[in-house]
């Protein structure tokens, strides 16, 4: 078990330079636009241009750029300067991930919560009226807009323009202090962000659960004289439940990495999602490759978390 | 002397074992198939028996070349199948067929009967007027008592039975000299085996098919077969005519296989097992010596341990075994003796 | 308190039927046995003979929405059939315990052995955990699992088929049940292990002094371990009889059909076998009258619409057959199928 740990994380650092590179390659060698130009800024002369070219070494050979970026990245972990802001990428990165992160937690509490007992009632009690309605509500949920979802759920209830003023509305993020008031603040986005997760949740629960019922070992469960409550929890949905862990993993590796972004923008929340979006609106180049960068870390960690969770809720698996 | 029709000759089948942090590298393997070596005539019918992990089916897999020997050789009629490629393989590959064990999952349930059994008609570029096709199609389930007219019929319209008819005609559309049957009649319940059984027979006898027939069911091999292989770990422990292993088995699995066989007779004495109680080996961790001697309750040291056993003629049988003591009394099954009697 | 010279169970006139989009299936047509403290009884029969799910009933897991259960199932008295679910599941796995026929896919593969067999002892008695896992090491090793103490934290995927069933079986027994149903114990086994699991369980029925309702397609298995034999065909027992009699002078053309396709050992290697011919028939569209009949040697035209009783055969007590030929034309066929 710990080998196969140890060679996945080899893995997972080989797979970081590999995807720095091709990050490398597709912004630096393959430029939409100039990077020295962006840089100058509009009222730049060709000098300047020029100039600037040469401070940030992009006249050298493509190899001699990569070379220099990751040693900036791996010895200094320094990530460049953004066009737009004027800061380290570093700073602006550190500075939105702690929204993301506190958006994107609130959101699986949610969608955990709401979604899986959802998805077992419903395939306990297959045909009710419960269930048929809950598959038409995760259908409504799953296929909606979520930034129409925002603007509805912020028309009803925000506090300030909304019929029945109960949260905090756009922008209150940023104006929040203590820690409740953020979470206060987010309670609308959390909503938005988990619908279409719980529902495709409940979903998966209710598949998986149901065919797990149908194995052989809940036969035996029964015919040990277990209570159903038992039977259907710890053992079918002990079967049900692994590969929603492995579906967690990516989810949530997705989102941290500024998947959110459609719930940032609607809310005005300054996280990641909000700074990859004016980013490549603005064709910063350093910013986006960082933001990137960051995603593919992300993805690359929960990945393995995914797999070892796999491992470790199938005893099968394991030995490899 | 007549050239055997297929010759198998110390065939290995091996399958790593890795590990490793960076570089994997191979610590084990499991020996699925370790030197097995046997010839079959023209006409003939082989049994392979043996319990799970044998690797019976390993070698029904191998003769029909859906796995590469690790090394060895398998000669039909002198050309090697086992490394042959190419237009040379496709060629090979018509004169043995396989019947698979599972009638629910070895036929493709998108597809018609009919489409199925002329399946290799069309890979191999015969029969390719359509209607000829139809024709030759409908003969072969004929002759496998089916009703032809069935012909645009779905596998799950059919019973297990029938299913099986239907590999039987797919195996037989190439007109094959060899079948390889990989336990073709577990599946089935045991008042519709014979039906299958009956069928191979007759057309073992009508098309001069050679037969290699796979089964952990001794009876059922009884029934079938000229001469039987058992084999235990991937090794062939005893390889003898039919009679001769029932009546004078030689090795002590052998032995032990016969008599754990229920028989359907509630006045005979309940039989004791034969064996020591000791876990059956695993392919990946072979037993030092004779392979079947943590088993085996005539297992005698420092000989059985440390030698590994030859398959060899003992004691003018006509049959070959694999033992250092081997068994010298006969063994009539305790039913003989009542009928007899 | 149970009554001594009443047998253990006894089921009556049971009848099992499901409702599919494909018709009514009946699984189980009018079935009636009884087993004896202490005794084995044999149920033979093929695929869809309903064997598994009068079995599957008796422990009322095939209740279901779309399943209609009729008739009796007493159980030292007591009336399992309309038992409320938390009474019944009192019984299950404490007086009536079920083995069954794949160890692989009938234990979770997730939990180690030793969790869901202490799992079967907490449902019914309430000890601890240290007490319960002491009696789950004693009941693995009663069962022949060398080092239990070492082998109940593993999980079912690293013991072999024949070990897992035994822990199967010491699941089973972990409450001293009075009645185990052993749905083929041993079908999805080796020859050679099933023989030792058969041991196995003769040791422990008369060590525990349990009554065992053995299920199997396997005649052989039926003759060495059964003190009773049930045939069934098409949801229906055809005949039942105490071991000798059965396979000494059988009265049912599906029992001799059965008889006769087993491979013989004796007789001459060469020759044919004889199967019954056809399938069996389909749980929806049962044949009419006698539900054997498309496939029996000896059919008579009245039999398509006549259903068969069972009735007594007159030799010992104990053998009825439900059969529509006369018992002497019966007794003369078998006379010639001796031979």
């Amino acid at each position: 078990m710990l080998q196969y740990i140890a060679r996945r994380l080899l893995w997972g650092v080989a797979l970081l330079f590999i995807a720095s590179a091709v990050i490398f390659v597709i912004f630096y060698a393959l430029p939409a636009a100039d990077p020295a130009e962006l840089r100058a800024g509009r009222q730049a002369n060709e000098a300047q241009i020029e100039e600037i070219r040469e401070t940030l070494g992009l006249d050298e050979p493509i190899y001699e750029q990569y070379w220099i970026y990751t040693k900036n990245l791996v010895l200094h972990q320094d990530l460049g300067y953004s066009y737009e802001f004027d800061v380290p990428v570093r700073e602006l990165i550190f500075d939105r991930l702690p929204p993301t992160i506190f958006l994107t937690l609130g959101a699986v509490v949610f969608w955990l919560l709401v979604g899986i007992p959802t998805g077992i009632i419903s395939a306990i009690r297959r045909r009710s009226v419960m269930d048929r309605s809950m598959m038409v509500t995760t259908l409504a949920l799953i296929s909606a807009p979520v930034f129409w979802m925002g603007l509805v759920l912020l028309y009803l209830f925000a506090e300030d323009v909304g019929q029945v003023q109960v949260f905090p509305g756009i922008g209150s993020y940023i104006d929040a202090e203590t820690l409740w008031q953020k979470a206060e603040s987010l309670f609308l986005p959390w909503v938005v962000l988990s619908a279409s997760f719980a529902a495709i949740y409940a979903r998966y629960m209710r598949s998986g659960l149901i065919e797990a019922m149908e194995e052989d070992y809940i036969r035996t469960a029964r015919a040990k004289g277990l209570s159903e409550r038992r039977v259907v929890l710890r053992h079918g949905v002990r079967s049900a439940m692994t590969p929603l862990v492995t579906l967690l993993g990516i989810d949530v590796a997705i989102l941290l990495a500024g998947n959110a972004i459609l719930t940032e923008s609607v809310f005005n929340i300054p996280g990641l999602g909000r700074l990859t979006f004016t980013a490549i609106e603005r064709s910063d180049l350093p910013v986006i490759q960082g933001v990137v960068l960051i995603g593919a870390f992300f993805i690359i960690v929960f990945n393995l978390l995914v797999d070892i969770a796999y491992a470790y809720l199938d005893p099968r698996v394991r030995y490899r | 002397m007549t050239e055997a029709l297929l010759t198998v000759s110390n065939v290995v089948k091996h399958f790593p074992l890795t590990r490793g942090v960076v570089f994997q590298r191979q610590v084990g393997a499991v020996r699925a198939v370790d030197g097995v070596s046997f010839a079959l005539a023209k006409g003939e019918t082989l049994g392979l028996v043996g319990e799970t992990g044998c690797g019976k089916s390993t070698v029904a897999r191998l003769l029909v070349r859906l796995l590469d020997p690790s090394s060895g050789s398998i000669r039909l009629e002198g050309e090697d199948i086992s490394t042959a490629k190419g237009d040379e393989l496709r060629r090979l590959r018509r004169e043995v067929q396989i019947v698979f064990q599972d009638p629910y999952s070895s036929l493709n349930p998108r597809k018609t009967v009919g489409s199925i059994v002329a399946e290799p008609f069309v890979i191999h570029g015969l029969e390719q007027d359509k209607a000829g096709r139809r024709r030759a199609v409908q003969e072969l389930m004929e002759q496998v008592g089916l009703n032809p007219e069935h012909y645009n019929r779905y596998p799950f319209e059919f019973s297990g039975g029938q299913r099986q008819r239907i590999g039987v005609a797919r195996a037989l559309a190439l007109r094959p000299k060899l079948i390889v049957a990989d336990e073709p009649v577990s599946a089935l319940d045991v008042s519709i085996q014979g039906q299958i059984l009956n069928l191979l027979r007759e057309l073992r006898r009508e098309l001069g098919l050679s037969l290699i027939f796979i089964s952990h069911d001794l009876s059922v091999v009884r029934h079938m077969c000229d001469r039987i292989a058992v084999m235990y770990l991937g090794r062939i422990v005893e390889l003898a005519p039919t009679d001769e292993l029932f009546t004078h088995p030689r090795h002590p699995y052998t032995r032990a296989l016969l008599s754990a066989i229920p028989i359907p007779d509630p006045t005979l004495p309940p039989r004791e097992p034969e064996l020591t109680g000791a876990d059956v080996g695993s392919a990946a961790d072979v037993p030092p010596g004779c392979r079947f001697h943590p088993r085996c309750p005539r297992c005698e040291e420092p000989r059985c341990t440390s030698d590994d056993p030859v398959l060899e003629r003992k004691d003018g049988s006509a049959g070959l075994a694999a033992c250092h003591y081997p068994l010298q009394e006969m063994q009539p099954p305790p039913g003989a003796a009542k009928a007899a009697g | 308190m149970s009554d001594p010279s009443r047998p253990l169970l006894e089921v009556r006139d049971l009848r099992v039927s499901f409702e599919t989009e494909d018709g009514l299936v009946r699984a189980v047509d009018r079935v009636s046995f009884s087993v004896e403290n202490g005794r084995t009884l044999g149920i033979v029969g093929e695929s869809g003979s309903g064997k598994s799910v009068a079995n599957l009933t008796i422990l009322g897991l095939t209740r279901a929405e779309n399943a209609r259960i009729e008739g009796s199932i007493q159980f030292r008295g007591r009336e399992l059939l309309g038992m409320g679910d938390d009474e019944l599941r009192k019984v299950r796995g404490n007086e009536i315990a079920m083995v069954f026929q794949d160890p692989l896919s009938s234990l979770h593969p997730f939990y180690k052995v030793g969790w869901q067999i202490v799992e079967a002892i907490q449902a019914h008695r309430d000890v601890g955990k240290a007490e319960a896992r002491a009696r789950a090491i004693e009941l693995l090793g009663e069962v022949g699992i060398p080092r239990p103490e070492r082998r109940i934290d593993d999980y079912p995927h690293e013991f072999s088929g024949g070990m897992r069933q035994r822990a199967m079986i010491a699941m089973a027994l972990v409450n001293e049940p009075s009645l185990l149903l052993a749905d083929e114990p041993t079908t999805a086994l080796d020859v050679t292990t099933q023989a030792q699991i058969l041991v196995l369980l003769d040791r422990l029925q008369s060590e525990h002094g349990m009554a065992v309702i053995l299920i199997t397609h396997d005649l052989g298995v039926v003759a060495e371990n059964a003190d009773e034999i049930a045939v069934m065909y098409a949801g229906k027992i055809v005949e039942n009889a105490d071991a000798p009699t059965l396979f000494g002078a059988p009265q049912h053309p599906y029992t001799w059909g059965l008889l006769r396709s087993i491979p013989s050992l004796t007789a001459a290697s060469g020759e044919e076998l004889h199967p019954i011919p056809g399938s069996p028939p389909s749980l929806i569209h049962v044949p009419s009258g006698c539900s054997f009949h498309p496939r029996c040697p000896y059919a008579q035209p009245r039999h398509a619409e006549v259903e068969p009783e069972l009735e007594r055969v007159d030799d010992a007590a104990g053998h009825s057959v439900a059969c529509l030929l006369a018992p002497e034309r019966r007794a003369q066929i078998w006379e010639e199928l001796r031979k």
